[in-house]
C-alpha cells in the first residue's frame, strides 16, 4: 500500500466521470478557455459502458428527409415524450463531433464509395483517443478518484470531494461549475463495463436538490451469456434459440420472448444463421467482444449451444436520469450541469431505450453542451471558488462523525447491496411489473433505506462501496416510485404495468421525481403540440401530482 | 474474473493497476501486482488490452473463480489474444480500421429477427 496522499485543487469546471460524456464535457469546457479538472472513479479510457466493447451511434448524413424520417420514427416509438428539435440538435452536433474524432485519428472504415462509416466506434480505441484529446486540451485528469459528495453554499454547487482509492488519500476540487457525468445505474449486475455505474451522480445531485426524470423508463435487460458479462447482443440476430432439450424456440423474438422463456427454463442459442465462413469472419470483425466469453469457454458459437441470461441494465439502457432544464444541460441547482447517462435522455429517446445508438450520441452532444455551459457559467461568477464558504453536501452512506456516534449495530455493505439487488434484478418484479409487486418491493426498499446510514466503512474502498450502496438504494426507490405513478404503459416497453396495459393520452408527460427521505413526483410537459393540450388542462395536471411518503 | 498475473511475463509497469475500472489490483513493493479484490472484477477484459506483455488472463466466468494453468493458456495462444484481436501492439492493424459493423446488415439472416427485442435499437428510417 502506498502512503497517504491528499490532493486539493481549484478550477473553473470540475467534471465528475471519465466515460464518453465526461471526456467530451472536459474537452468542451477546456476549449472555452476554462481551467478543467476531470476525476474518474476508475480511469479515463477504460471506465464505463462504452470502453470495453463498442457502440453504435445515432448518426445520419445531413440529408433533410432522412433525418426528418428518423426523428418522426423516434417520436412515435418513444411515446411522444421526445422532442423533435432536440433530436435534430443531436444529429447536427454529433455529425460535427464525429468529423473531429476522425481528424483526431480514429480510423473509420469506408464503404465502396469512399464514405466514412461513422456510425460505430470500437470502445477501447475511441476512449484511448479521447483520453489523449482531453489531456492535450489541458485538462487535469485524476484517475482512481471516486467522488463521494458535492460541495455547496448558498450560491449553488462549488466542487466536490472524494477519495484517492489507491493512495488511501482524499481529494477536494473547488470549482464554480460542476458537470456530473457519472453514468447511469446498473446495480452491479455485471453487464459489460457497467459495474462502475451505480447512480453516484444521481445521489450527489439529489442531495443538493436536483430532480430526476424518466426513472420509470428502466425496464431494460440485455441478453448475455449465463456465465459471463457480455451484454452486447446485436449479433444474437444470427442465432437460433433452443430450450434445454434442443427444441428450437421459434416465433418472433421480440417483446417479452426471452424473459418469458427464461422464467420457464434455460435458453440456449447457436449462431447458426451465420452459416458460411465469410459471414462468420464479418461478424468476428464487428462486435469482436461478443465472441470472447465463448471462445474462452471453449464453445464454438456457430455450431454449439451456449446458455443465455438477461442482465439488468437499469438506467444505462433505460432513459431516466437527472432532469435538465435548458439547452446546455443545466440542472435546477446553480452551477450544476449533467451529461450522458447521468442525465435524462428523454428529450431525444422518449419512452424508448437509448441503448445501442442514442445514448452514445447523447453522451457526445450533452458532454459538448454541458462543458460549454459550465465554462460560461464559471466565467460569470465574481467570487472565486477558492474564496467561497463551501460545505460538503452529502448525507447518505458517508462516514460522518454525527452518524457514527449514534450507531449501535453496523450494517454490512455487501449484504445491503444484495438486499437492494434482490428488489431490482428479478424479472418477476422489475420486468413483469405489476402495481402490487412494485408496491411491495418499494415498501421493502423503504425499510432498507435507513440502513444506508448504518454502514461503518473504514478503508477508501469501503467508503466508496458504502456510498454506492446508498446511491443504488435511492435509485431503486426513485425508479419504483415513478413506475407506480405512471399508471399506463408507454413507448417501446421501457415501462409497463400489468394493470394498465394501455397508453393513456392524459399521461403524455414526463414524470419528475425528487427527494430522498420522502419522494415527490410531478409531471412535466414535453414540448410537443399534443402534450401542450394536456398541460393546459390544469385539472389533469393537478390530479397527476402526488406525493408519495416513503418509509 | 481476473485469474492470472504472470510473474514470468510481468514487467511491473503497473498499468493494470492504473487502468482497472473497478480497482481489483494492488501494487506491491518491488514485485508484480496482486489480484487483491477479485470479487470486484466486472470481467470487462480491458486490463488485458492494456497489458504490454500479455501477462494477464481474464476468465469468462464472472461469478466464480476458476483454476487456470498458465502454460496451457500460453500454449493455446490465449494469453494476449484480446489485445491481438483489437489490434493493439506493434505491427498490428487496429480492429477499428477493419471494423465490419457498418456492413453486417448486408448479411442479415433471411428472416431478420431483432435480438430478443431488448438489445440494441437501430435507427428506424422508414
Amino acid at each position: 500500500m502506498s502512503k497517504h496522499k491528499n490532493v486539493s485543487l481549484t478550477a473553473d469546471v470540475l467534471v465528475i466521470g471519465g466515460g464518453p460524456a465526461g471526456a467530451w464535457a472536459a474537452w468542451s469546457a477546456a476549449n472555452e478557455g476554462a481551467k478543467v479538472v476531470l476525476v474518474d472513479k476508475g480511469y479515463l479510457g477504460s471506465s464505463g459502458a462504452t470502453a470495453p466493447g463498442g457502440t453504435n451511434l445515432l448518426y445520419l448524413p445531413p440529408d433533410k428527409e432522412l433525418r426528418e424520417a428518423a426523428v418522426q420514427a423516434r417520436l412515435k416509438s418513444g411515446g411522444y415524450l421526445a422532442e423533435a428539435e432536440w433530436i435534430h440538435r443531436v444529429l447536427d452536433q454529433v455529425y460535427i463531433n464525429l468529423e473531429l474524432v476522425e481528424q483526431w485519428g480514429y480510423p473509420f472504415v469506408r464503404d465502396e464509395s469512399g464514405t466514412p462509416m461513422r456510425d460505430h466506434l470500437q470502445g477501447p480505441e475511441y476512449m484511448a483517443l479521447m483520453r489523449k484529446v482531453v489531456k492535450r486540451a489541458g485538462v487535469k485528469i485524476v484517475d482512481q478518484a471516486p467522488a463521494l459528495e458535492l460541495l455547496v453554499d448558498e450560491h449553488g454547487v462549488g466542487g466536490a470531494r472524494g477519495v484517492l482509492r489507491q493512495e488511501d488519500g482524499e481529494w477536494e476540487v473547488r470549482a464554480n461549475a460542476v458537470v456530473i457525468a457519472t453514468g447511469g445505474c446498473a446495480f452491479l449486475s455485471k453487464g459489460l463495463g457497467c459495474n462502475v455505474l451505480t447512480g453516484d451522480g444521481y445521489l450527489m445531485a439529489s442531495e443538493l436538490g436536483a430532480e430526476l426524470s424518466g426513472m420509470e423508463f428502466t425496464r431494460r435487460y440485455a441478453p448475455s451469456p449465463a456465465y459471463s458479462s457480455n451484454t452486447r447482443s446485436r449479433l444474437l440476430g444470427w442465432a437460433t434459440y433452443y430450450d434445454k432439450d434442443g427444441n428450437p424456440l421459434n416465433g418472433q423474438r421480440n417483446g417479452d420472448f426471452l424473459a418469458t422463456k427464461l422464467l420457464e427454463g434455460p435458453v440456449y442459442a447457436i449462431m447458426n444463421k451465420a452459416d458460411t465462413p465469410e459471414k462468420q469472419a464479418i461478424l468476428r470483425k464487428s462486435h469482436a467482444i461478443f465472441f470472447l466469453p465463448y471462445d474462452r469457454a471453449g464453445i464454438d458459437v456457430f455450431t454449439e449451444p451456449f446458455p443465455l441470461t438477461l442482465r439488468y441494465e437499469g438506467t444505462v439502457r433505460g432513459t431516466g436520469g437527472i432532469r435538465i432544464v435548458n439547452e446546455q444541460c443545466a440542472t435546477t441547482v446553480n452551477g450544476l450541469y449533467v451529461a450522458g447517462d447521468a442525465a435524462t435522455r428523454e428529450r431525444i429517446t422518449g419512452a424508448a431505450s437509448g441503448g445501442g445508438a442514442f445514448n452514445a450520441s447523447w453522451a457526445i452532444c450533452s458532454g459538448t453542451w454541458s462543458g460549454k455551459g459550465a465554462a460560461e457559467y464559471a466565467r460569470t461568477q465574481s467570487l472565486g471558488a477558492g474564496e467561497r464558504n463551501l460545505r460538503p453536501g452529502g448525507k447518505y452512506g458517508l462516514r460522518k462523525e454525527e452518524q457514527r456516534a449514534e450507531q449501535s449495530a453496523s450494517v454490512d455493505t455487501r449484504e445491503l447491496v444484495k438486499a437492494i439487488q434482490d428488489e431490482v434484478l428479478p424479472l418477476d418484479i422489475n420486468y413483469f411489473r405489476t402495481e402490487a409487486g412494485l408496491t411491495e418491493s418499494l415498501g421493502r426498499l423503504n425499510e432498507l433505506w435507513p440502513k444506508v446510514n448504518e454502514q461503518t466503512p473504514q478503508t477508501s474502498t469501503e467508503r466508496v462501496q458504502a456510498r454506492e450502496a446508498a446511491a443504488m438504494a435511492a435509485t431503486a426507490r426513485w425508479m419504483y416510485t415513478a413506475a407506480l405513478a405512471r399508471k399506463e404503459s408507454r413507448g417501446a416497453g421501457l415501462h409497463v404495468l400489468a394493470e394498465y396495459p394501455e397508453t393513456d393520452p392524459n399521461q403524455q408527460y414526463r414524470l419528475l421525481v425528487s427527494g430522498l427521505e420522502s419522494i415527490v413526483t410531478r409531471p412535466e410537459s414535453a414540448a410537443h403540440p399534443a402534450v401542450a393540450a394536456v398541460a393546459n388542462d390544469t385539472a389533469a395536471v393537478q390530479s397527476a401530482v402526488k406525493e408519495v411518503q416513503a418509509g | 474474473m481476473i485469474e492470472l498475473v504472470s510473474a514470468e511475463r510481468c514487467i511491473q509497469c503497473n498499468l493494470c493497476v492504473k487502468v482497472c475500472p473497478t480497482n481489483v489490483f494492488d501494487k506491491t513493493e518491488g514485485g508484480v501486482p496482486v489480484i487483491k479484490r477479485q470479487e470486484d472484477c466486472q470481467t470487462c477484459f480491458i486490463c488485458e488490452a492494456y497489458c504490454p506483455v500479455d501477462a494477464l488472463y481474464v476468465s469468462p466466468f464472472t461469478d466464480e473463480a476458476v483454476q487456470v494453468d498458465e502454460e496451457e493458456l500460453a500454449a493455446k495462444g490465449i494469453l494476449g489474444s484480446w489485445r491481438e484481436t483489437i489490434g493493439w501492439g506493434p505491427g498490428r492493424q487496429k480492429l477499428a480500421a477493419l471494423d465490419q459493423t457498418p456492413f453486417i446488415d448486408r448479411i442479415l439472416p433471411p428472416r431478420p429477427v431483432r435480438a430478443a427485442g431488448i438489445s440494441d435499437v437501430k435507427v428506424q428510417t422508414s
